[in-house]
């Protein structure tokens, strides 16, 4: 494995020889872009604890209280619908504001349920 | 918000500072660079090429007073890491380093905090570095403010954003105006063991948020030859580790000139260094060419040896000269023995300080060779990376490659020495939490990153909640403590003393600390010396005697040591006579008397002694000396017999000799005072001359002892000369 991976390099290095500084610095940029744009797709496509934690904060929730809140709408299984449209929805449902959501997210998990559909 | 500015003077005002900051607000948010005259800088005698606008307030090298204390500064931003556990004691060294060039200071966070799920608060106590907390960064920014102030510019605040917490803590930076951050999800993956797939999707939404704040970003590549057991070996695998998360930044919309390459020179001496860290210096920034150069300097081979790091750390700087830094980072010389103390944080800032002075204008005066194999490194270099990525890609792709142990494997690519670092995707901390967004995904706040589906008739996200914490600072929600017996305000209680009362300990990272350094020779063998070293600091009362250096000079003649302490004891200030200033003359009354007399004194340095620039400066008119005032001298030079001197003394008819004694070995300066004193006296002159002496290891009080009507030692000006003349000179009732 390890004599036929040095043989690959070997050719591989061969032909970026040929190549211009210009070329090969565009290679370089290209494999770079072509190695990354899967995971940029992957975290479109995704979120975590971390990031709903950090869209609470920027609606006006403590730290703490984010870090609750997330956990118990991580474990309603309702993070995929963002953890500020969740007390969006509850604030809604409540006429409270989403600190109050938060609040009451905190006291009694059941809040969360059958908010969405 | 008014706060009072600092005072030359005063110390900073702790307490003052950790008041009212639940209403702090950063005076702005983002990077600043500094500002560099494109024509140069003129200061003093000289012009400068590569410096930016000189301080407002600052302190030179130790040898700018021979240069009218002109204090050049480098044109690339200059950083410092201060953190000791403690921010209210660092925000005291921050002072001191930007007086003397810092102007980005990084914290570093207390152990194990990236692996902390979420924010911490309040100032409880940091462990290698400083738990990174709201309260904590306000005080520090407050702190920045009223220092940035007083030097007289901008200063960057820098922590980092990485481990399993890192969109909130963007968040946190983004709110409070922190102005540089470290983030690379590669970082997390390799050394923090964060499960590979969390930290990707984390590190997109904190680069938006970062980049919302215009926050410069760092990567962390260097750790790679920081972590290798060859570390210069990992080049090519550097700049594809550098690769990645540039690409992956700009993909996720973060401004090319909001990232910065953490780039280090990988090797070190008894190392060939600049023959691996040229070339690699040189691909780099020929691949990256869009992007900025944090040059770090080498971490990875300091040991105990303060000098041997900071001599490194010189030919770092070249390198940096040679090709070129955006921001050039400093690391403490002392990092391989301790947490870093105050001092060596200015010892660091002046390692860049003096090389960047030294080679101001280099590239105008030689350019690199690149028809050889400077050129022909670089190129192998960036041909290897390239193949490393085609590896990368065959291979399946990031994720799989860093499942087979790609990265950070001690052999030159491709050669492999099956040491990488190698993760499991479904392993590492976090792992399984990421959540697929659903198709009605909603987040109401600004500079968040991916798939967001805003309800219909909305425009800007956060409109849905009336404004998010970034458009309306209002709403952010302060924590002050969650535990107040571990706190600020109780380990302050406990300094009070230290910092605003009456007692003095000597300090190297907290008040109060006693801590101090001795250096010495012991004619013993490595073993012997270092057991006695602790034995004999035990007996001087120092406690918890501890031996953080040792060099043998010889096997059998014995050992240069140092040795740490603390020191037990408080001196109460009350306690301490200063000695008076001595008051100096009006100057009009001065040249008065000197034009009356018609002052002419001999002067010269005596003994076997070839100094001659500390006289000079006493004597020429061009440095302000004794000239400046109408005295006239008659200069005999260097290595004059003292009865030359008294000699010349009574044929020019001089009313003073002035003599230079610089060497003090076997206290030859005292022995060439006496003799001066006693040979006047055998000639009769006594009365008639003033007889004046000075040299680096003269002092005041050495007259009195010696005979001599006056003595001098550092930083004595021609004025003091002058002014000790006139006024002998009136005691005797000549004027």
């Amino acid at each position: 494995m390890t004599e036929e991976r040095i043989a690959r390099f070997e050719k591989r290095q061969a032909e970026l020889h040929k190549m211009t500084d210009e070329q090969l610095k565009a290679r370089f940029w290209e494999l770079c872009n072509q190695v990354v744009d899967p995971i940029v797709d992957l975290a479109r496509t995704h979120t975590s604890p971390s990031i709903e934690r950090a869209v609470l904060l920027r609606m006006g929730i403590d730290s703490v209280s984010a870090h609750g809140v997330v956990d118990r709408i991580y474990e309603a299984g309702l993070l995929g619908k963002g953890a500020g449209h969740v007390l969006l929805k509850l604030a809604a449902r409540r006429g409270c504001d989403v600190r109050a959501a938060a609040a009451a997210v905190l006291e009694d998990k059941e809040v969360l349920q059958g908010l969405f559909g | 918000m008014n706060h009072k500015s600092l005072e030359i003077n005063q110390k900073l005002d702790i307490e003052e500072i950790l008041t009212d900051l639940e209403h702090y607000r950063p005076r702005r948010k983002g990077w600043v660079w500094r500002k560099v005259p494109r024509d140069g800088v003129k200061m003093g005698p000289f012009h400068y090429r590569n410096m930016s606008e000189p301080l407002k307030n600052s302190i030179g090298l130790p040898a700018s007073k021979y240069f009218d204390h002109i204090d050049p500064q480098p044109s690339c931003v200059v950083t410092t890491e201060i953190a000791s556990g403690r921010f209210e004691d660092d925000i005291r060294r921050m002072r001191m380093a930007a007086w003397h060039g810092a102007d980005h200071i990084m914290v570093i966070r207390t152990t194990g905090q990236s692996h902390i799920d979420g924010l911490m608060e309040g100032t409880p106590e940091g462990v290698g570095g400083v738990p990174i907390t709201r309260k904590q960064i306000r005080a520090s920014r407050k702190a920045c403010d009223l220092i940035e102030d007083e030097v007289g510019r901008p200063i960057n605040f820098h922590s980092y954003v990485s481990g399993v917490a890192g969109p909130e803590v963007a968040v946190l930076f983004a709110e409070e105006g922190i102005n540089g951050a470290h983030q690379d999800p590669q970082y997390n993956v390799l050394y923090r063991n964060v499960n590979m797939y969390r930290s990707f999707v984390d590190a997109a939404e904190a680069k938006k948020v970062m980049t919302g704040a215009r926050i410069f970003q760092i990567d962390g590549a260097h750790n790679a030859n920081a972590t290798a057991k060859a570390g210069w070996l990992v080049m090519p695998e550097l700049m594809v580790q550098h690769g990645i998360n540039c690409a992956f930044s700009v993909a996720v919309g973060m401004d090319k000139d909001l990232i910065g390459l953490s780039t280090v020179p990988p090797n070190a001496p008894p190392a060939p260094k600049l023959w691996y860290d040229l070339p690699y210096a040189v691909a780099l920034r020929e691949f990256f060419s869009d992007f900025k150069m944090r040059a770090q300097q080498n971490t990875r081979y300091i040991e105990a040896d303060i000098e041997e790091a900071i001599r490194t750390h010189t030919v770092d700087t070249l390198i940096s000269m040679l090709t070129s830094a955006d921001i050039q980072s400093t690391i403490t010389p002392d990092e391989g023995r301790n947490v870093p103390w105050h001092y060596n944080n200015i010892r660091g800032i002046q390692t860049v300080k003096q090389t960047w002075a030294a080679l101001d204008g280099i590239k105008e005066l030689v350019s690199l060779n690149y028809n050889g194999p400077l050129g022909e490194m670089a190129r192998d270099l960036k041909e290897r990376a390239v193949a490393f990525l085609e590896e990368v890609i065959e291979t399946g792709g990031y994720f799989a490659a860093v499942e087979k142990g790609f990265f950070v494997d001690s052999a030159r690519y491709p050669e492999r020495n099956g040491d990488g670092i190698a993760r499991d995707g479904k392993g590492g901390v976090g792992a399984g939490s990421i959540v697929p967004r659903d198709p009605d995904y909603f987040a109401p706040v600004c500079s968040h990153f991916g798939e967001n589906h805003l309800p219909e008739g909305l425009t800007k996200a956060c409109d849905a909640i009336d404004g998010c914490t970034l458009c309306k600072p209002e709403k952010i929600a302060y924590i002050d403590e969650l535990d107040p017996e571990d706190s600020a305000n109780k380990r302050l209680e406990a300094t009070y003393p230290y910092r605003k009362g009456t007692s003095i300990k000597p300090e190297a990272e907290w008040a109060g600390d006693g801590t101090i350094l001795l250096q010495f020779f012991v004619p013993q063998p490595e073993d012997l010396a270092a057991v006695y070293g602790v034995e004999m600091a035990k007996k001087l009362g120092l406690q918890d005697p501890e031996v953080v250096n040792l060099q043998v000079m010889h096997p059998a003649e014995g050992c240069f040591l140092e040795v740490k302490g603390k020191v037990g004891f408080d001196i109460d200030i009350r306690t301490l006579k200063v000695p008076e200033k001595e008051v100096i003359l009006p100057e009009d009354e001065l040249r008065e008397a000197v034009k009356k007399i018609g002052l002419k004194v001999v002067a010269g340095t005596v003994g076997e002694d070839e100094h001659s620039v500390g006289l000079r400066e006493i004597l020429d008119i061009k440095h302000g000396g004794i000239e400046k005032y109408g005295v006239k001298y008659h200069y005999l030079g260097t290595s004059v017999p003292i009865s030359k001197m008294v000699d010349a003394a009574i044929e020019t008819g001089a009313h003073a000799i002035l003599i230079s004694t610089i060497i003090s070995h076997n206290d030859t300066h005292r022995a060439q005072m006496r003799k001066l004193a006693e040979l006047c006296q055998e000639k009769g002159i006594r009365e008639r001359v003033i007889l004046i002496a000075g040299g680096t290891q003269v002092s005041r009080e050495m007259a009195a002892e010696t005979g001599l009507d006056a003595t001098f030692g550092r930083g004595t000006k021609g004025i003091h000369v002058v002014n000790a003349m006139v006024k002998i000179l009136k005691a005797r009732g000549a004027v």
